[in-house]
């Protein structure tokens, strides 16, 4: 899949919301079975577990959290446009739908990142 | 030479592809600009100026057939209705032929695959009265009808195929054409070929491949709005499996 | 490369998590406050029948929204299809749904 983006007929935004939807769907699957491994640490030593934890006070680990509940955000509101797209009554504006998805979802990053720091 | 033609010295670049379908390559023409010109006029004066054997389709040239459609600058248009002003890129213009459909020669594909779709998408009317039968009487307000007037007016010229992803990742995707069509005919009430449009597109190339990336009406030269079609049949489709009807 | 059936299944999942979504990101945010600590987390979710209820119904409907999503993407962007495809659906589907009812074991038994 060479050229993603370059393709001229793609520089469009809900193309964009869609390669978003899509990707950040890709990571939290991807994601997952890390994420059940280190929680079930805790059942093996809840030593194991903190030694984990522990990791996550470091800076650049915070800001990888931020893309993982961003990410966590956008794809559940992006899929909400979706669903409201496919299943109740028409609306035109899906530009401006898509945009305000993407930004609510930033905006709950940003809550986490407050609070993380 | 007219005093005009004589003052006129700017040129545009013109990349055009060349080859068959067993491959080919960009061949590149210098054409004089005019004030006011089509791209159809670019491609016209390359065939009659430059290159004979240039091959590419047209017939209306007034906007009205779809027959010019090829990939402009990498968005499909019609040739006929793209100003060369509004497309040239720093004296530059790309032709290529439509995407995701074979290439007979230059800027020509083979539309089968297209039609062929069509008909796999149960996108023709099926009668439930004959002519001794009274006139059918739908009203045009209803919302059904409203629904299937709003993408009746596709004339099939694979702009919206052309724009569509899915269809180059998925080959078996209906497509967005297909599709709409089967939604005016899902509309329709005089149809009496519901049961074999539903499975038709449900099918593996059915409605439910679409991402709505809205490459399709984007790209639609009438205006239509894919997408919204083919929501309609993906609502159309979930009812039917939570009836246990697929 | 979906069925009726599992487009069906995508968006009826879609539509269970939202809520179940929203719920974790708050309780991500509300959590994170201070640093992660395990006796911190480990003391709320222990032994708390809703937690563990919550999330092991979380786990089985992401199993199959991801399941079906990742059937999608390796589909159209990685050209598989028939048994290859299958497969994948069904392991990615098992793989969570184990290890996801493993770690609400862990965090959820008093």
């Amino acid at each position: 899949m060479s050229g993603v983006m370059t393709r001229t007929h793609r520089k469009q935004s809900l193309w964009l919301a869609f390669l978003l939807h899509r990707l950040s769907g890709l990571t939290l699957a991807l994601f997952l079975p890390v994420h059940f491994y280190v929680l079930g640490l805790a059942l093996r030593d809840s030593a194991d577990l903190d030694g984990f934890l522990a990791l996550t006070d470091n800076p650049i680990v915070k800001l990888m959290e931020f893309s993982l509940v961003f990410l966590l955000a956008v794809h559940l509101f992006g899929g909400l446009r979706l669903l409201a797209l496919e299943f109740l009554p028409w609306h035109d504006r899906q530009k401006s739908l898509a945009a305000g998805a993407a930004a609510l979802a930033f905006l709950a990053g940003c809550g986490f990142l407050l609070r993380a720091f | 030479m007219t005093v005009i033609s004589a003052l006129q010295t700017s040129e545009i670049s013109v990349s055009v592809w060349r080859g068959d379908e067993t491959g080919g390559e960009p061949v590149h023409y210098q054409v004089p600009q005019q004030p006011s010109q089509t791209v159809l006029d670019v491609v016209t004066w390359i065939q009659r100026n430059a290159e004979p054997g240039l091959s590419y389709r047209f017939a209306c040239r007034v906007g009205m057939c779809g027959s010019c459609a090829m990939m402009v600058n990498g968005r499909p248009r019609w040739t006929c209705r793209t100003h060369v002003r509004d497309v040239l890129d720093g004296q530059k213009i790309e032709l290529a032929p439509l995407r995701n459909l074979p290439v007979i020669k230059d800027l020509v594909c083979d539309m089968s695959e297209f039609f062929a779709k069509w008909q796999r998408a149960e996108g023709r009317f099926q009668p439930t009265s004959g002519r001794h039968d009274a006139v059918a009487n739908f009203v045009p307000s209803t919302p059904q009808r409203v629904a299937a007037d709003a993408g009746i007016e596709c004339i099939n010229c694979a702009v919206c195929y052309a724009a569509c992803d899915v269809v180059t990742w998925n080959p078996g995707y209906l497509g967005p054409a297909a599709l709409n069509r089967a939604w005016t005919l899902v509309n329709d009430v005089r149809d009496g070929g519901q049961r074999n449009r539903l499975h038709a597109i449900s099918g593996q190339g059915g409605c439910q491949n679409c991402h709505s990336q809205q490459g399709c009406s984007n790209h639609c030269p009438v205006k239509l709005n894919p997408t919204r079609s083919i929501a309609g049949l993906k609502k159309t489709i979930a009812r039917a499996v939570l009836k246990r009807q697929l | 490369m979906l069925s009726p059936r599992l487009f069906v299944a995508q968006r009826l999942s879609a539509l269970i998590m939202a809520p179940l979504v929203i719920a974790h990101l708050l309780g991500m945010i509300v959590a994170v406050q201070g640093g992660l600590d395990s006796g911190e987390i480990l003391s709320r979710t222990q032994g708390s029948m809703a937690f563990g209820l919550f999330y092991q119904l979380f786990v089985f409907v992401v199993s199959i929204h991801a399941a079906i999503g990742i059937r999608v993407v390796c589909h159209e962007w990685a050209n598989l299809h028939g048994r290859m495809l299958d497969l994948i659906t069904w392991s990615v589907m098992l793989i969570l749904l184990i290890m996801g009812t493993f770690a609400v074991i862990a965090v959820a038994l008093p």
